[in-house]
């Protein structure tokens, strides 16, 4: 039998604020555990949250990014369940009246084709803190620093048919919240979660299969090999003739295989009801007008700017406008090189290529925008030419120094002048006297490729740093004549 | 000295301005009435004297520098419902028996920069959740006027305790009559202000949309003071309005004269005993003599508003109570085997019956399938009722009406009968519903105890109940009668 895939993501982004979406307590990743609660994030008796606005205006940017309704009354939901990392008993989330309505955001397949996803709804509410169940002989430690983190919780209709086009919506869904500023997208530290239902049908069938929920995926690798092993586990149980349990299951990287954390007898009635100590959040015109104005510039726009301002091609507008780190690097380094299309090549050839040998990301390469843009410059304008600059760059990258201070200890500066490359030209020439009595008599044609000998024996004498046009120049000049 | 517990608030700030007693002496006098008589009443959980002679001796400086207020260093005591850094707040809870609060609610805060003295902390039922004083982990309070008798509830210990002059006056909380049953009950002032009005910050939640804070206190003169010193907006409850606060002692010497009042038709038909009924005859004669218009009105759904109250209210206690897990505060069971264990134990063991009860009934209410039956169709009669109100406040400034429907029970009467309990608070439930202020004040007595006249207003009206109770008390003297035990 063929079998469809059927897929829908729930993303968590951590919203970028200082503070909580309910507390003033700071939000700073990394503090000593029980550092970073106060008593409304402890869930003290007698306290009471209050939303934090910074957290409504970059719901509003995600809404307005991907041209959903924002909902001008919204409502906070309580989310009643027990667990020691959540101090109230409940978690504060939207529920029946999120704040951004629903919408679609396109994603390019492998065979160049455009699909479109639903997005169903995205909403505000807090995470829960952290347990921990290794170190405390038995029993469980609970950090409550991340207990009221703001999230936006962006959930997408099933409209995903394979494990990669769910990588390909999940990145497209990280592109546009790193782009807006209101996510820093770090996965490692649990910015962005996934959580994938994953279901299979007999191909043409209308209905769904029963589903289930993989929870809290941290990287794109293990969303698709989690989906991937999921899709197959179903599969199996299916044409096993079994049938799938609708339950909740975690990936487990080390083994590369699912396995069942919950199922549906055993899940909670969550018992969602507006919350009481917070009025419903009513969003006027002036507050999304104002918000707005703040709004970055957006993948698409700015791809097809590099294109039309840079002259860059489709292809190299897309690598570059890939993550927005990206798009602001290249364009710090354009700004100090004056030369756009030069720029790209040696961003996206030289130093991606060495950010992957060193497997560092962007934000970690030791040549800032600024320093690379220094180097590129020189080749613009003919300081060194690009073989040099190779060699600069390297030295950029060992030391940290800058290009022009290299260029200038090094003495790589080129050598422009014409008078002095003309003697150098002069003395090949007169070295090598039977080569130039061949070159005369050779067929034309041939010339060209004979000149490249003399080209060689100036640039060696001139230890690279005559000027490659102003050598060969020269040659052909003096050779015909 | 002897007399300084039968002076209204307004009598000892005068006497303390003028330095006819200090404010240490008056703390003094308070805690010797509450070592002295409560034993009898069980209306003082915790006493704080260490802390109340230190804030006296501070109030007695602010005095002597010139810089005191009106309320500065008048002593109160503060149901245990509102967290008190450094002072046990148990919420009448075995659960919160071990717990003292490291920050001050937002009106203890706000009473105490106004200099008044905390002198320790009231009995209440658990959790509030009770209309007699008797589901309290540290017993029922008994009422001043029989103490085979209950002062109502929750706050029953305050209203005892400012009935038997063991303070000058003390806060409540009410979120279905609280504040206004027990007043009634104890021959009282108490006022629930409009929603919204009074900080719920620091009040340890039993029903959000429901609770709200208020004075408790021999005259609607004295109420007014302290709540000119509670109310007002505050940014750590999002629920509280940003809206000035009147001038509620201005408002006392508003006249009575020409003013409508509206006596709400179906308080006066189902269960109201008739002695009740008389004594209301009588206070309504008196505001007649002084040129009020008495006007019929209705509350048509108004008898739906137990049934609401007990979907609402316990729906949000199900949830407000579950922070109580035995995990960072308050009662933990002895060496728990897992954590389910930790939780059902802690829980099993630390809250009392009633409580429990509710809990289960907010659980169930708020299940899925059942949501929209019990409390989605609650909300909704909410609504109606609030429209009630609009409907009689487009005919009347005022509305009138018993607090309680009978005198204070006595003590077990209705323990076992949790029905005919919250049927006692049938005349206060509806304007908590609508978050209306409301106030009782004492109408006179009937079989030699308390009865309440409730006086419901309009949002934001707490100035004119204030002035209509003033001018009555102004011509009466239904509350200035003590028990005996207690003149």
């Amino acid at each position: 039998m063929q079998w469809e895939t059927v897929i829908g993501l729930e993303i968590h982004t951590q919203l970028t604020t200082n503070s909580k979406i309910f507390s003033g307590a700071s939000t700073r990743f990394g503090a000593e555990p029980n550092t970073q609660a106060c008593l409304v994030d402890l869930g003290f008796p007698g306290v009471l949250p209050v939303l934090n606005e910074a957290v409504v205006r970059k719901a509003i940017l995600f809404g307005t990014a991907v041209e959903a309704e924002i909902a001008r009354r919204s409502v906070f939901a309580r989310k009643n369940y027990f667990y020691p990392d959540l101090p109230k008993g409940y978690q504060i989330s939207q529920y029946e009246l999120p704040i951004v309505g629903p919408c679609h955001v396109d994603i390019l397949l492998e065979n160049g084709e455009t699909k479109r996803i639903g997005v169903t709804r995205a909403h505000l509410e807090e995470d829960a803190g952290k347990s921990l169940h290794e170190d405390f002989h038995g029993y469980t430690g609970i950090d409550l620093n991340r207990a009221g983190t703001p999230l936006l919780e962006i959930v997408s209709e099933p409209d995903m048919r394979s494990a990669k086009e769910a990588v390909a919506y999940a990145k497209k869904i990280h592109q546009i919240v790193t782009y807006l500023g209101i996510c820093d997208g770090n996965m490692q530290e649990g910015s962005f979660r996934m959580d994938a239902n994953v279901s299979v049908c007999p191909r043409g069938e209308e209905k769904f299969g029963t589903r289930t929920e993989l929870k809290n995926l941290n990287s794109f690798r293990f969303l698709e090999k989690a989906v991937n092993f999921e899709v197959e586990r179903q599969i199996d149980v299916l044409e096993s003739g079994g049938e799938v349990i609708q339950e909740t299951r975690l990936y487990d990287p080390s083994k590369d295989e699912t396995r069942s954390m919950r199922t549906k007898e055993e899940a909670n009635d969550y018992r969602y009801f507006p919350d009481p100590d917070l009025l419903p959040l009513v969003i006027e015109e002036s507050f999304i007008e104002e918000t707005v104005k703040s709004m970055p510039e957006l993948p698409e726009a700015r791809r097809s700017r590099f294109e039309q301002e840079y002259g860059l091609s489709a292809y190299d507008a897309d690598v570059l406008t890939a993550t927005r780190q990206q798009a602001d690097y290249y364009e710090i380094v354009v700004q100090e090189a004056g030369d756009a299309k030069l720029a790209a090549n040696w961003m996206m050839v030289e130093l991606f290529g060495a950010l992957n040998r060193a497997s560092l990301h962007l934000e970690e390469s030791p040549i800032a925008a600024e320093a690379l843009g220094g180097l590129v410059k020189r080749i613009a304008d003919s300081t060194i030419s690009g073989k040099i600059a190779k060699s600069v760059f390297e030295e950029m990258w060992e030391s940290g120094k800058g290009a022009d201070e290299i260029i200038e200890a090094k003495g790589l500066r080129q050598i422009t002048d014409s008078g002095a490359i003309e003697a150098i030209v002069d003395e090949v020439l007169a070295e090598n006297a039977a080569q130039v009595e061949n070159y005369r008599n050779a067929d034309p044609k041939k010339q060209p490729k004979m000149l490249g000998f003399f080209v060689g024996q100036v640039m060696k004498k001139s230890q690279g740093k005559a000027n490659p046009k102003q050598v060969n120049e020269l040659l052909r000049a003096k050779l015909s004549g | 000295m002897d007399e300084l517990h039968r002076k209204s608030i307004a009598e000892l700030s005068a006497g303390l301005a003028e330095k006819a007693f200090s404010s240490v002496e008056l703390t003094r006098h308070f805690l010797a009435r509450i070592r002295d008589l409560d034993s009898g009443l069980n209306s003082v959980i915790t006493v704080a004297e260490k802390e109340a002679l230190l804030q006296a001796g501070a109030a007695d400086e602010r005095i002597q520098k010139g810089e005191a207020g009106p309320l500065t260093g008048i002593p109160l005591l503060h149901k245990d419902i509102f967290c008190t850094k450094g002072v046990r707040t148990s919420c009448g809870s075995f659960m919160l028996d071990n717990f003292i609060s490291p920050y001050d609610a937002t009106v203890v805060e706000r009473l105490a920069a106004a200099g008044m003295v905390m002198l320790g902390k009231t009995n209440m039922d658990e959790f509030a959740m009770g209309s007699s004083n008797e589901t309290s982990h540290y017993g029922p309070v008994k009422n001043p006027w029989d103490t085979e008798r209950v002062p109502g509830g929750s706050s029953g210990g305050s209203a005892a305790a400012v009935a038997a002059r063991l303070a000058p006056a003390a806060t409540g909380t009410d979120t279905g009559g609280s504040i206004r049953q027990p007043a009634a009950l104890c021959g009282i002032t108490g006022l629930k202000p409009t929603y919204g009005r009074v900080s719920r910050y620091g009040m340890i939640a039993f029903a959000s949309s429901l609770d709200q804070a208020g004075p408790m206190a021999r005259s609607a003169d004295d109420c007014a003071w302290l709540l000119s010193a509670m109310a007002g907006f505050d940014e750590r409850d999002s629920t509280s309005v940003e809206r000035p606060v009147d001038d509620y002692p201005g408002a006392l010497e508003q006249p009575v004269k020409g003013l409508r009042i509206g006596v709400v038709k179906e308080f006066f038909e189902t269960g109201l005993d008739k002695d009740v009924a008389a004594s209301m005859e009588q206070a309504m004669e008196e505001l007649k003599r002084f040129g009020a218009e008495l006007v019929e009105v209705s509350l048509p759904h108004s008898e739906y508003s137990v049934a609401a109250y007990y979907v609402v209210a316990p729906a949000e206690c199900s949830s407000n109570l579950a922070r109580f897990d035995g995990v960072r505060f308050g009662h933990r069971c002895e060496d728990p085997k897992d954590l389910e264990d930790l939780y059902k134990r802690s829980r099993a063991e630390g809250f009392g019956a009633e409580v429990k009860r509710r809990i289960m009934i907010g659980t169930y209410a708020l299940s899925a399938g059942y949501y929209d039956a019990y409390y989605l169709k609650a909300q909704q009669v909410r609504q109606i009722i609030a429209q009630d109100f609009r409907d009689a406040f487009a005919q009347a400034d005022v509305l009138l009406g018993p607090a309680s429907p009978d005198v204070a029970f006595r003590l077990g009467e209705k323990a076992s009968d949790p029905v005919s309990m919250y049927l006692s608070d049938i005349y206060t439930i509806a304007v908590n519903l609508a978050g209306l202020p409301a106030l009782s004040m004492p109408a006179p007595r009937v079989k030699g105890l308390p009865v309440g006249l409730q006086l419901i207003g309009n949002y934001f009206d707490e100035g004119r109940l204030l002035g209509v109770a003033h001018q009555l008390q102004k011509a009466t003297d239904w509350h200035l009668q003590t028990p005996e035990a207690f003149s």
